[in-house]
């Protein structure tokens, strides 16, 4: 919250190069393999130290891979990640372990990611046990210490799971990733199972965290008021691809992919007048299957704007300026300098601008998915 | 006048369990008229889902106790016995439950499942229940329904489990339709199908609905009055367009204040409501949500009844503060912009 989302190149913490993960599909005795799961293809991102990204998109569409391979739960199948300056793509467990403490994750289910034998003391102190920090005595005032941090009380340290709700629990969790001091937190839709009551304060104390201890975080969430609120810059992802990458309020105010703007008029606004008001895009089917991804631009069976060229043609992640990138053939809302100087760039396929489909007065025909109060 | 379906009158559940009696539901009201949509919003443990278990009786069993009146057509259900309970379950009332994955049978046919449904309440031929069958498929909008009623239900994506769930729901023409948190496992593109195939299927039924929800931007798309209940009660009952922009009772303007919201400028820090939820066997005494309340003053020892305090009719709280009172505190509040700690 407090980076500036243009710095990254230089001060990133991490960098995710075209990184792909293919999950094998294997079939018949010898288990040979016959299909692949694209879960994730071909995913540029870089993250800078104090940022917050926030990764989105349905389920499915490769963003809890892309998180567990940053954090290297997973080893890619394609591609790298640099993580302060160093290859961590290939590393074996043994090499891992030091970067270990350099991140850790928070994970969706506070029922399931805790384990419901052991004491919360232990819980929260075994990385410090396992990475081998002070003596029991001074890791039990530490793990004491982390408990006060995210709001629970130190006498709790003898109590099991299952004395806590699901907010407190949660609270845990993110107490046992924070022992290490790591630089970087993965997490995993840390708060879709919760109520929206409790939602709130653990969002808060994330934040307050992020600034306390200077965390950099990749937010997984399907929820884009949460992501929105969260937020620095947020990549939308789709079926493995990324296909939009944009700081935070611009990519509400003015998405440029599509799917990006059926995304955001499918979210609920609590405000019977607005929901009335807006224009709904509704996606017509499913997300079709990731192990064999429509040709040319993914989105194309779904889009309302596909015309041929999509079929045939996966368009290239584009710089619109302002750090807003976005891969498609009919961009929305741009204007058409920008689209003139994109076009002329090498990167971009020429023949993709389809006049027909081009906004032309940027002020006539920008989306706003969500509309203003008024 | 549309036809009055539902007449809920002072309905308390109660469970006894090992660690003391739940009052899971205590003390609700509500009405429901042909072609009306109730939306009930809470968090998990306010008693929503056992309000609209208790209508179905699925709520019965040795260690429940119940009071009050749930009148369907003048008719008591609590009081009917079990086999004139299976008639009306399904074929008037029906229900569509919030996780599509697990409410399936994996090992039958979808289209069986349909048909068995139909079946179980119409003296129809086997034929006669597939064609049917089939033909809500259609209706509730999955592609190729003469092939797909032949298929499992893991053939089927999430939504379109949702979707043969609805068609299951609507077999017999139910009068009224209880939906519990019918999109919360669906990602929001699948959650906007869903929510206008109710909303259409409401009016081609010509049903009642009673939609769940913890998501009060589920309830402003389509509800048309709204009930809001914390800790087993009701704690604000209104039209839709009242609740969300009058709102009376805090635990209220807490819900709608620490949603991040993307219709608004991000605020610097979410609201949040402090504390969790009240526990059901040991309530606190007086307005349920006095300890979370940041309002809370003496009066709040003792429990407010839910009147209605404010010129609109029909917009009822349980809260002791003026409606001066309510109309200066709640502002902070509602703009979701935090006052004070985590």
């Amino acid at each position: 919250m407090s980076a500036d989302p243009q710095q990254n190149g230089d001060g990133a913490l991490v960098e995710i190069q075209s990184l792909k993960k293919y999950f094998p599909i294997r079939k018949g005795v010898l288990q040979r393999e016959v299909e692949r799961v694209h879960a994730v293809d071909d995913v540029t991102l870089s993250v800078a130290q104090g940022e917050t990204v926030g990764l989105v998109g349905e389920s499915g569409c490769g963003k809890s891979t892309l998180g567990r391979c940053v954090v290297r739960l997973l080893t890619p199948t394609e591609g790298d990640i640099v993580f302060q300056g160093t290859s961590i793509g290939r590393l074996g467990p043994r090499a891992l372990r030091p970067l270990r403490r350099e991140m850790q994750m928070v994970f969706q289910d506070p029922y399931a990611s805790l384990n419901p034998r052991k004491r919360v003391g232990s819980i929260v102190g075994d990385p410090l046990k396992i990475h081998g920090i002070g003596n029991s005595k001074e890791r039990k005032t530490q793990v004491e210490e982390l408990l006060e941090t995210v709001g629970l009380s130190p006498e709790h340290y003898n109590r099991f799971p299952h004395e806590f709700s699901g907010g407190q629990r949660q609270r845990i969790g993110v107490a046992r990733a924070l022992a290490l001091r790591p630089k970087l937190i993965v997490a995993d839709e840390p708060v879709s199972a919760l109520d929206v009551s409790i939602q709130a304060q653990m969002i808060n104390l994330l934040e307050s965290l992020q600034d306390d201890f200077g965390l950099t975080y990749i937010f997984i969430a399907h929820d884009l008021g949460v992501v929105r609120h969260v937020s620095d810059r947020i990549a939308v992802m789709y079926l493995g691809k990324l296909v939009e990458l944009s700081p935070a309020e611009e990519l509400y105010s003015r998405p440029i992919m599509p799917y990006t703007e059926a995304l955001l008029s499918a979210v609920p606004i609590p405000d019977p007048d607005l929901s009335e008001k807006r224009e709904r895009i509704v996606l017509e089917g499913d997300v079709p299957s990731p192990i064999h991804p429509p040709s040319g631009c993914r989105f194309h069976p779904r889009c309302r704007y596909a015309t041929d060229i999509c079929q045939q043609v996966e368009p290239p992640l584009t710089d619109y300026g302002n750090g807003h990138l976005a891969a498609c053939h009919h961009p929305l809302n741009v204007d058409k300098a920008t689209l003139e100087r994109v076009t002329a760039s090498e990167r971009h396929t020429p023949d993709s601008a389809d006049e027909s489909a081009l906004p032309e007065d940027p002020s006539k025909t920008e989306s706003h998915p969500i509309p203003e109060k008024g | 006048m549309a036809e009055r379906l539902l007449d809920v009158k002072d309905l308390k559940v109660r469970f006894a369990t090992e660690d003391g009696i739940v009052h899971a539901v205590d003390g609700v009201n509500f009405t429901l008229d042909r072609g009306e949509v109730l939306g009930i919003v809470g968090e998990s443990g306010s008693g929503k889902s056992v309000t609209a278990m208790t209508i179905l009786g699925l709520t019965r069993g040795t260690n429940t106790q119940y009071e009050g009146e749930i009148l369907y057509k003048g008719e008591d259900l609590i009081r009917q016995s079990e086999g004139r309970l299976r008639s009306v379950r399904g074929a008037q009332i029906a229900m569509i439950f919030q996780d599509p994955m697990t409410s399936l049978n994996p090992v039958y046919k979808v289209g069986d499942q349909i048909c068995e449904a139909i079946r179980a309440h119409d003296d129809v031929s086997g034929r006669t229940a597939r064609g049917r069958a089939v033909e809500l498929l259609q209706q509730v909008g999955i592609p190729n329904p003469r092939q797909r009623v032949d298929d499992y239900p893991h053939q089927f994506s999430g939504g379109m489990r949702q979707r043969a769930m609805i068609a299951m729901a609507l077999s017999c023409n139910p009068d009224i339709l209880i939906a519990d948190e019918p999109t919360t496992a669906l990602d929001v593109t699948i959650q906007a199908q869903i929510l206008e195939l109710i909303d259409k299927l409401k009016d081609d039924f010509d049903s009642a609905v009673i939609m769940i929800t913890h998501d009060l931007g589920v309830v402003a798309e389509v509800a048309d009055q709204i009930l809001v209940m914390y800790a087993g009660r009701v704690v604000e009952h209104g039209g839709k367009r009242d609740v969300f922009y009058d709102p009376q009772h805090p635990y209220t303007w807490g819900l709608l204040g620490s949603i991040p919201r993307l219709d608004r400028p991000k605020p610097k820090r979410l609201h949040s409501i402090q504390g969790s939820p009240a526990s059901l066997i040991n309530l606190p005494q007086g307005c349920k949500f006095r300890p979370r309340c940041p309002h809370a003053f003496e009066k709040c020892h003792e429990e407010p009844g839910l009147e209605n305090r404010i010129e609109q009719k029909g917009h009822l709280d349980r809260c002791w503060l003026t409606v001066e009172e309510k109309k200066r505190l709640r502002v902070t509040t509602l703009a979701g912009e935090a006052v004070g700690a985590a």
